[in-house]
């Protein structure tokens, strides 16, 4: 067991899934069951293996493992995959999420049933290949290519302005991911390779550590996003179908978060702490800005947006506070945002799929016919404030605790957000749950189906599981988190006493 | 024969065949009358095949007809390139002439004439070869492009490109003239050594502008581009597959070796020339393209771009860098010839269509086609995996190394604005709705495009050889 190749075989398995599809005849119902039931097997059998990555992952070991690598190409590269603590849990998060995805767009995908399948099943191949990668390279092509299936997911099954959303979604992201493709040429150069594990030990000179980390931060700040580049973001999630919100706020947005502390924290670790306090600055406009512009919003879905927004901004202080707590706590809190944004987002699917409308204004009451759907709503709403015993509050708390450490002032500003998302979480849940059932379009509606408790229930357990009881988490993500702040200590006291000499 | 004579004829045997042949093929047609086109069609591309067959198994190393014709593992990369995308417009054209009517046998002959007027622009090693060898591509391009000589969009595109050409080849013999009165050499050698360890003069530069600049028109660079528009709109779609694919190859597998052989001394002075015509090619080409309404205009600015960013590679002035022209330029070849396949086969009821509007809702109606222009596109737009990121890849690499940066990083920002005309073609296919589909393709265009689109597919996986054989035919510039 050993010797098999698990995260290639998982990075995979949906390719070979999207495969067979392409190979399934779109005529009849018939064949469009055929088609959701192999992508349905082809995630849930995906997640399952991918649990055995989980299950043999040595807690203890800081560094990276289930290591393949292969020559690919060129001299210079390598086809090189491997997990350590703070990119296996994001595996295991895109695995988790695509059946949930697949299971979302059961009925509301009734148009070009086989395109859709296969553009997500490519999807997932492509982000499970980002946390595994371990070549810049081969980083840099998973990460690209990913915008293929999402601008299609988006353009063809999005809502109105669709077209916009789309090609503001790609332009926008490639914009920043170009100048990382220079800054990846430029380190190769640098250190004479692209591989991961050997450029984390290769020390680059200072000024251009300033230079590389503006163009990763160009790259990875619009992915996350960050203030001011997140305007791509409202309109790609609002005009996104169900499961394309779910997959770009559950598991798009991680890229960024994990690209800083995959890349820019330990190979330019002066660069970081240099730009911290400009880090923290966008990160405090973020959570007060886009939690106030989250208040006026009459959309759900781009009301949940700006959340988002606001919610990277602690994983981005957090990473930056560049300690244990707020490291662990933004990789928690990325994972909790993916569970959660995840959950609210389907949540808003299922009454688009009865009413067709987004609005706001439109709802109300719907706890008297809806109680299943109104609790789940709830649980997911708590969540995202972040009400403890919920996961949302572990991952807060900490990042908190975390930036609380290195600055109180930005704690004390980035903690007046948790008021605010509590403000327009539950404001948007008055008005779309509570209050008297008087819309007649309304009346009619059904709670719950099966198959909607068989997308939700899971995700409330989980979101309840790892609020009381966040252990399983952290353990996984402590060892290498502890060898990532060593490394940064090391590195910047050596600079410190170099600038002394 | 001296044996100095033969060994030179012997290691001059590929374009020895093309051109035999071209006169055979004459003869064929014209005695044979009017239905020789598909004969000499179909011979063309056999005697084509056969001289590519030549280079790649017996072609060696070497000089002759006193130093004036070399061959060296550049060269045959370029010239298997060359020979490759005429073999490949020739079996593309079949269907459409006969369908428009231009089903003449002069037109395989013209094509094989062009593509050994290639040929020795690529071998040439001294100016006067490289000279004769331009001249016999452009007239024959000439004709070629107003081959549909009834249509009067055809007629317009060869004189629209003749007079330019002209001017262009004007251009060029008056720096020859300099070049060589500063230098008293024409041997691009012998041009390297006596520029070497000399005062840089004024008039060399003068000549050597004025080189770059009958150099920059043949691959259609900012700003000698003007024509390439109007002619790729006018010509028969097929003669616009020709002249996006195999001209280009030799264009640039010469100017590569002027500036790198004859000019190496003086190379900071041809740096900053190919730099603005690097930047000013990709910045036309993304920003010109977005107002397009005809999709063979398109291409025309997109191919406008596409060589600025091969010349990004050629900038670096290094062995990586023409590594990356060489393998831009067979990334380059491929897609093209895909896209033009594609855009041959957009065929209704009534005649073919060069709308992109036409496309629209393709992804419903053919939606093999259209998810192969899709991946072609995407190519072009250099989005990994495929092919064309690649390209980008190994140009801009070298730029890197070079610490061109600001080249660089304009490069890619443009490569961002192209990509927004390349989306708006798959937005156009995927997200539109159908306006009908296109009639279904002929067999030799399904070929085409099937095999570049699983070219620029695959070079993910099996790319490595053509690096190495890139990297080889660099080294041997350098």
């Amino acid at each position: 067991m050993t010797d098999w190749p698990i995260l290639s075989t998982v990075t995979f398995l949906p390719l070979v899934g999207a495969f067979l599809i392409l190979l399934i005849r779109d005529e009849g119902d018939g064949a469009r069951r055929n088609i959701r039931n192999v992508a349905l097997l082809t995630t849930v059998f995906t997640f399952v293996l991918s649990l055995f990555i989980w299950a043999g992952f040595d807690n203890a070991n800081p560094g990276f493992q289930m290591v393949e690598q292969r020559p690919w190409l060129d001299s210079g590269l390598s086809y090189h995959m491997g997990v350590d603590g703070i990119s296996m849990l994001f595996v295991i998060l895109t695995t988790f999420l695509m059946p949930l995805c697949i299971l979302a767009s059961w009925q509301s995908v009734e148009k070009r049933v086989k395109e859709y399948m296969i553009a997500f099943l490519l999807l997932e191949t492509l982000m499970i290949g980002v946390f595994c990668a371990l070549d810049l390279v081969l980083f840099y092509v998973f990460f690209e290519a990913g915008l293929i299936p999402m601008f299609i997911i988006i353009g063809v099954w999005g809502g109105k302005r669709r077209v916009y959303a789309s090609f503001k979604f790609f332009l926008y992201t490639l914009l920043g991911s170009v100048l990382m493709l220079l800054a990846i040429m430029a380190m190769y150069f640098q250190a004479g390779t692209t591989d991961i594990p050997t450029l984390l030990t290769h020390d680059f000179p200072q000024n251009m550590q300033t230079w590389l980390w503006l163009a990763f931060f160009a790259s990875f700040a619009v992915k996350m996003p960050m203030w001011p580049v997140h305007t791509w973001l409202p309109d790609a999630h609002v005009e996104a179908p169900t499961a394309g919100s779910v997959i770009l706020a559950g598991i798009l947005l991680k890229m960024g978060g994990y690209g800083f502390l995959r890349f820019s924290l330990p190979m330019f670790p002066d660069a970081s702490a240099y730009f911290a306090p400009f880090v923290f600055t966008l990160s405090v406009v973020a959570i007060i800005y886009t939690s106030l512009v989250a208040l006026m919003q009459e959309d759900i879905k781009k009301l949940i947006a700006y959340s988002s927004v606001a919610h990277m901004g602690y994983v981005t202080m957090g990473i930056f506070a560049m300690n244990q707590e707020g490291i662990q706590g933004s990789i928690f809190q990325m994972l909790s945002h993916g569970l959660v944004s995840g959950a609210l987002f389907l949540c808003v699917g299922v009454i688009y799929d009865r009413t067709h409308t987004r609005e706001i204004a439109a709802y109300g009451g719907l706890v008297n016919n809806m109680p299943k759907y109104a609790v789940a709503f709830l649980i997911f709403t708590m969540a995202n404030v972040g009400l403890p015993g919920t996961s949302g509050f572990v991952g807060e708390l900490l990042t908190l605790l975390g930036v609380f450490k290195f600055n109180t002032w930005v704690a004390f500003f980035a903690a007046t957000g948790v008021i605010l998302s509590a403000a327009y979480a539950l404001w948007l849940y008055r008005k779309v749950i509570f209050g008297t059932l008087t819309k007649e379009s309304l009346k009619g509606l059904l709670d719950l189906s099966p198959r909607e408790k068989t997308v939700l229930y899971p995700l409330i357990v989980l979101v309840i599981f790892f609020g009381v009881y966040p252990a399983p988490v952290l353990d996984a993500t402590a060892a290498s988190v502890e060898a990532l702040v060593n490394n940064i200590t090391v590195s910047l006291d050596a600079a410190k006493t170099a600038a002394l000499h | 024969m001296t044996p100095e004579l033969s060994a030179s004829l012997w290691l001059a045997a590929p374009e020895l065949i093309v051109a035999v042949g071209a006169m055979a093929l004459l003869m064929i047609g014209v005695f044979s009358g009017e239905r020789a086109n598909t004969t000499a069609n179909g011979l063309a591309v056999a005697l084509l095949l056969a001289a590519c067959a030549w280079i790649v198994l017996f072609q060696g190393d070497g000089e002759a007809f006193g130093g004036s014709f070399v061959s060296d593992p550049f060269a045959r990369f370029m010239k298997v390139l060359t020979l490759l995308g005429s073999v490949v417009t020739l079996i593309m054209s079949v269907g459409f002439a006969k369908a428009e009517k231009f089903d003449k046998f002069e037109y395989p002959v013209l094509i094989m004439l062009a593509t050994l007027g290639m040929m020795l622009m690529i071998s040439a090693n001294d100016m006067i070869a490289l000279y004769l060898g331009l001249e016999l591509q452009s007239l024959a391009l000439y004709v070629v492009a107003a081959i549909n000589r009834d249509n009067v969009r055809s007629t317009e595109a060869g004189l629209k490109y003749f007079v330019l050409g002209a001017l262009s080849s004007g251009m060029l013999l008056y720096g020859i003239s300099l070049v060589y009165g500063y230098t008293g050499n024409i041997g691009f050698e012998a041009i390297a050594s006596a520029l070497a360890g000399h005062e840089r003069q004024l008039g060399l530069v003068f000549g050597l502008v004025f080189v770059l600049a009958g150099l920059a028109f043949k691959i259609s660079a900012v700003p000698f581009h003007m024509w390439t528009p109007d002619v790729y709109e006018g010509a028969p779609t097929p003669v616009t597959a020709f002249f996006a694919a195999a001209p280009k190859m030799a264009a640039m597998a010469l100017l590569v070796r002027v500036t790198v052989g004859a000019f190496q001394p003086v190379a900071t002075d041809w740096q900053q020339i190919i730099i603005f015509i690097s930047i000013a090619s990709m910045a036309l080409g993304s920003f010109a393209a977005i107002a397009q309404r005809n999709i063979k205009r398109l291409m025309a600015y997109s191919s406008i771009g596409h060589m600025g960013y091969a010349l990004v590679g050629l900038a670096a002035n290094s062995e990586a860098g023409v590594r990356g022209v060489a393998i831009y330029m067979t990334i380059y070849l491929v897609m093209t010839l895909g896209t033009f396949a594609f855009i041959l086969a957009m065929r209704r009821k009534d005649g073919n269509v060069e709308q992109i509007g036409d496309l629209a809702g393709l992804s419903a109606t053919n939606p093999v086609m259209a998810t192969i222009l899709t991946i072609l596109m995407f190519s072009l737009a250099g989005i990994p995996p495929l092919a064309g990121f690649w390209g980008k890849w190994y140009v801009f690499l070298a730029a890197i190394d070079a610490r061109l940066y600001a080249l660089a990083v304009i490069g890619v920002v443009t490569s961002v604005v192209g990509a927004y005309y390349y989306l708006r073609i798959i937005k156009i296919m995927w997200f539109d709705e159908p306006v009908g589909g296109f009639q279904p393709m002929a067999g030799e265009l399904r070929l085409v495009l099937g095999a570049s689109g699983a070219f620029v597919l695959l070079y993910v996986f099996f790319g490595a050889p053509i690096g190495r054989m890139a990297e080889a035919a660099a080294k041997s510039l350098f």
